[in-house]
């Protein structure tokens, strides 16, 4: 196999050594290659009807009528729910968004107009799958077609097609995010280098399990039973509960196994409303699973983004002082979770580089086309796309080398932790010494001669460099710099451990894991903790909100279960351990201090003979307490992890946005058919570092399917839209993601610097997948060199595109100019 | 029933990692849900519409099919192994290779991965990395990137596998 893993480490971690840090077999495995994993679709209830959505032909149109009395004179159909229906019986849901685009009304299914193709805007329930889908072909919807929208940037020009009439416009959220004396940086700038458009494409990572749920009403208790697959309950019953006029606590959510996620189970929330009304409605259960194509057209693409009238001002040495920009991002039609994107970038505003003077104007627009939801690197991928890009274009056209460019303007080591121009704490890393490691693994010292050698062969050979970061751990309050009267503000999540009677530790979380081994890991932190087998710590497959084992932030998203998940899991194990030796020192009747865990035993430590199993610990308070002097602690510890945060100054839109910066430096070699344009990646290395790494296997795991994912997403993956709104890539033929044979060689390696700002010196990780989309584009520029000089101003490159870039480079050499030499 | 009324359900027989069962079934039931519906096997996913994906892959008469692309009544006489039918007591070297090279992460792929690559085991007991990846070209994994799953097969072929 070719790939190779060469760790080092840069520091020792402070944290005891024991089963944190080594790659303990994940023990979730068992139930998965054995095919008894329980994901919401298998589970079943008796009577349960099954949900399906009647979806818009049409990009935007009005629906003059619908009707479903065939549908429902079908037997076996059980009921139906309408776009009327919804309008009466739930609220809007909540708007994260200020004016204009707080005035979006946004429904479990549409009401009044479809605005994108694909939107729900009836739903029919039925005996079964089969027939549930003929009823809804039954369902007469009358529509009037109207005018279509659907690139940003013509959006928002006047005499656009408006979506959504009480907007005023397609505008969502606009504002100036400005740091530093960026004026006068251009005036003492050497050189500024203008590129006048760039684009980063619209695609998501399409997990392969779709979206769904098992929803029961409990009639009595009017309550929901929720069995699904959302990645972020706590979001979803922010949203949820306020449409449907209940609390939060009528809305019981649970999951177990998830079949992956990566942002994109984040905005399940409108279907899921639907099926509660229908189980309430119908007084039975209700099973929804999405079909590949419904979810390619409705569900939670990544945010498609244009960079205009970019300048960047460079010193001669090649320092860069400064760039401004104007980005206008595109929402799709409703703002399920944005204009959040318009704010989340700027937690690497300045991406790995030591600019100080900025100035992005965000715009937020809405078109018609799916509604854009968090995407694996969400908003800040595209955003250190464009920091990259600026890089690279730069060093072509000032003839600067690329890699000592990076290098003068990293974030250096001794910076950390480093304070960015908008208040963000990078908090440690080595960045130069991660960019030295990829190019190592590339072979970067032999590049010219297998340049030469590619020559003979007809081929130009190209290497590209990606650096990117992963920010991770929100502080939520970042949404106040978007919408001052929202009240969201830190991060928390919780856990439970405790010691049942037996001497099992169970260990209860809040997240929603999607694969990334949370069942493994937080066995590893309480194991070595309490002192015992790691097989004795018993973790809950899943989440349900039934255990009170959550919080309003809780789920399994944004680079954050190191952090926060984990910090929640050590509070409980501590305050567990803290437990167990104050029982053991009640029956030894010893100071606290004389006791240790260890061995699987509460013990004096200078006497081992006297140790209690944890068992008898276990025992005492929940079976065997009689006769005992004093209440015996419960052994049964709830965290709430809390990072430290602030809420950003509004004004200067300034504060420390998130706690940790995992790194990744790509590099990458391609090969370029000049005939053609088909290209091939011939050599890849992936290089992170996310702090501590409590399972490296696990860590490695995630390195690898996130350059995957950029993989795809640079080569193969596009939402491709005609001019009437339809989706030209709705499955799996025309959206084609990377598969085996695609994948190219691929070598890892990782740095180690702990965080000094989390429990355990760990940093949220796993999206660092843009660094592929950047060293990609990066390779394919530095191969064009030699054949017209094409720069890559499109973050997706298929190899027609390639082609055209071979035949007119001028096209975007045209759109770069250095206005001050 | 009169001449022309369509047939709408027939009774199938056939044997389901190893055990043999009568069942009718409505015609135009996908093999995958009669699978996960009616026998309540749910170890064989669903990933798409289309036929590309492959996590519903099981074995067909030995042979390593889409059950998404197979009728439940086109397995009339047929023997049908899912993956709940592989391990045994123990898991199969290809289940613990997968597991000791990280070769799954959520798990959703994983039962069709395991089909295709046993099936292209159970002909080519030893493959090369370019014959696995050839074997496995029609099941898509979004999780790992395919780097553990490919080293996974071959290993077990090495016999490599504890």
């Amino acid at each position: 196999m070719s790939t190779t893993e060469t760790t080092t480490a840069t520091e020792t971690t402070t944290l005891q050594k024991g089963y944190v840090g080594q790659s303990v077999p994940r023990r979730e495995d068992k139930r998965l290659v054995e095919g008894q994993g329980v994901f919401f679709d298998d589970v079943k209830r008796h009577g349960m009807g099954y949900l399906h959505f009647v979806r818009s032909p049409y990009a935007h149109a009005r629906i003059q009528s619908v009707d479903v009395s065939a549908a429902l004179a079908l037997p076996g159909v059980y009921g139906t729910l309408t776009g009327d229906e919804v309008a009466i019986l739930t609220d809007p849901f909540f708007q994260i968004a200020a004016d204009p685009g707080g005035q979006v009304k946004d429904y479990a299914l549409a009401v009044g107009k479809v605005r994108y193709l694909g939107e729900p805007v009836a739903a029919v329930v039925a005996e079964t799958r089969e027939l549930a889908r003929d009823a809804a072909e039954l369902v007469e919807v009358d529509y009037e077609p109207l005018e279509v929208v659907v690139d940003a940037r013509a959006s928002l020009e006047d005499g656009a097609p408006v979506l959504h009439e009480d907007c005023g416009g397609n505008l969502s959220y606009t504002g100036v995010w400005e740091w530093g004396d960026v004026d006068g940086a251009f005036a003492e700038a050497d050189h500024v280098v203008s590129i006048s458009q760039l684009h980063f494409d619209r695609f998501n990572s399409t997990p392969l399990e779709l979206d769904g749920a098992l929803v029961e009403w409990n009639r009595g208790t009017g309550q929901w039973a929720i069995t699904t697959n959302n990645q972020f309950p706590g979001f979803a019953v922010i949203m949820m509960a306020p449409a449907m006029r209940v609390g939060t606590d009528k809305l019981r959510m649970i999951t177990q196994d998830i079949g992956g996620g990566f942002g994109n189970k984040i905005t399940s929330h409108p279907q899921l409303v639907a099926c509660c009304l229908l189980a309430r409605k119908l007084n039975r259960p209700v099973q929804w699973t999405e079909w590949r194509t419904d979810f390619h057209q409705s569900m939670s693409h990544g945010n498609e983004r244009w960079f205009l009238d970019t300048e960047v001002a460079v010193q001669s040495d090649g320092t860069m002082t400064a760039f401004r920009t104007k980005a206008i991002d595109d929402a799709g039609a409703y703002l399920r979770y944005e204009p959040l994107g318009g704010v989340i970038w700027s937690q690497v505003a300045p991406g790995m580089y030591r600019w100080r003077n900025l100035r992005l104007e965000f715009t937020q627009a809405m078109t018609n086309k799916a509604p854009v939801s968090p995407n694996r690197g969400y908003s800040r991928m595209q955003h250190l796309w464009f920091t990259e890009r600026i890089i690279d274009i730069v060093a072509q056209e000032l003839g600067f080398d690329r890699v000592e460019l990076r290098k003068r303007n990293y974030v250096q080591p001794e910076d950390m932790p480093y304070e960015t121009p908008n208040g963000c704490v990078y908090d440690s890393g080595d960045y130069p010494r991660a960019l030295d490691l990829a190019l190592e693994l590339i072979g970067y010292d032999t590049v010219e001669q297998r340049r030469a050698e590619a020559v003979e062969r007809g081929k130009l050979l190209g290497v590209g460099i990606g650096s990117t970061l992963d920010s991770g751990t929100n502080n939520f309050g970042q949404s106040q710099l978007l919408n001052p009267e929202l009240q969201f503000s830190g991060n928390n999540e919780v856990a439970t451990v405790k010691l049942d009677i037996f001497g099992e530790i169970v260990v209860t979380l809040g997240t929603t894991p999607q694969g990334q081994g949370h069942e493994t890991t937080a066995a590893q932190v309480v194991a070595d903790i309490l002192g015992c087998d790691v097989d004795l710590v018993h973790v809950r497959a899943g989440h349900d909100s039934y255990w009170n084992s959550h919080a309003g932030f809780s789920g399994t998203y944004a680079s954050q279960f190191a952090v926060t998940g984990l910090g929640a899991v050590k509070g409980a194990a501590d305050e567990l351990a803290e437990q167990m030796k104050t029982l053991a020192s009640m029956v030894f009747q010893c100071p606290i201090e004389a006791i240790e865990l260890a061995d699987g035993f509460a013990r004096i430590a200078e006497n081992h003979e006297a140790a209690l199993p944890f068992m008898a610990l276990g025992a005492i308070p929940n079976a065997n307490n009689a006769g005992f002097p004093v209440d015996p602690p419960p052994m049964n510890a709830r965290f709430v992890f809390r990072p430290q945060f602030d809420v950003p100054d509004k004004e200067k839109k300034f504060g420390n946005l998130t706690l940790t910066y995992a790194m990744q430096i790509h590099a990458c070699v391609v090969e370029v058919d000049p005939e053609t344009g088909v290209y091939e990646i011939v050599d890849y290395a992936a290089v992170d570092d996310c702090g501590v790494r409590i399972n490296p296997q696990i860590v490695e795991g995630q390195v690898m399917g996130a350059t995957a994912h950029a993989i795809g997403a640079a080569m193969f993956e596009s939402f491709v839209y005609d001019d009437e709104g339809n989706l030209l890539t709705p499955n799996f033929y025309d959206y084609h993601v990377p598969h085996a044979l695609d994948m190219p060689p691929l070598k890892t390696s990782s740095v180690e610097s702990p965080s000094p700002f989390t429990p355990l010196g760990t940093k949220g990780m796993g999206e660092g997948g843009g660094g592929g989309i950047h060293c990609v584009c990066a390779a394919l520029q530095d191969a064009l060199r030699a054949a017209g000089g094409a720069l890559v101003t499109d973050s997706h490159n298929p190899y027609h595109r390639v082609w055209d870039m071979l035949r007119h480079p001028e096209r975007s050499r045209d759109t770069v100019e250095v206005v001050k030499q | 029933m009169s001449v022309n009324e369509p047939i709408t359900s027939a009774v199938v027989t056939v044997t389901v990692n190893g055990t043999e069962g009568e069942h009718e079934v409505p015609v135009r039931r996908l093999l995958v849900h009669f699978l996960r519906d009616d026998l309540d096997l749910t170890g064989t996913h669903i990933g798409c519409d289309t036929g590309s994906c492959g996590a519903c892959t099981v074995h067909l008469d030995g042979v390593a099919v889409k059950s998404c692309a197979v009728l439940a009544v086109q397995a009339d006489g047929a023997t049908v192994m899912t993956v709940e039918g592989l391990a045994g007591e123990e898991l199969t070297p290809l289940q613990r290779s997968f597991h000791e090279h990280h070769g799954l992460q959520c798990g959703y792929c994983t039962p069709g991965m395991l089909m295709s690559a046993s099936a292209l085991l159970a002909e080519n007991p030893s493959p090369s990395e370019d014959e696995v990846k050839v074997a496995l070209q029609g099941n898509i994994c979004r999780c790992t990137g395919y780097w553990n799953i490919v080293e996974a097969v071959v290993a077990v072929g090495k016999g490599e596998a504890a």
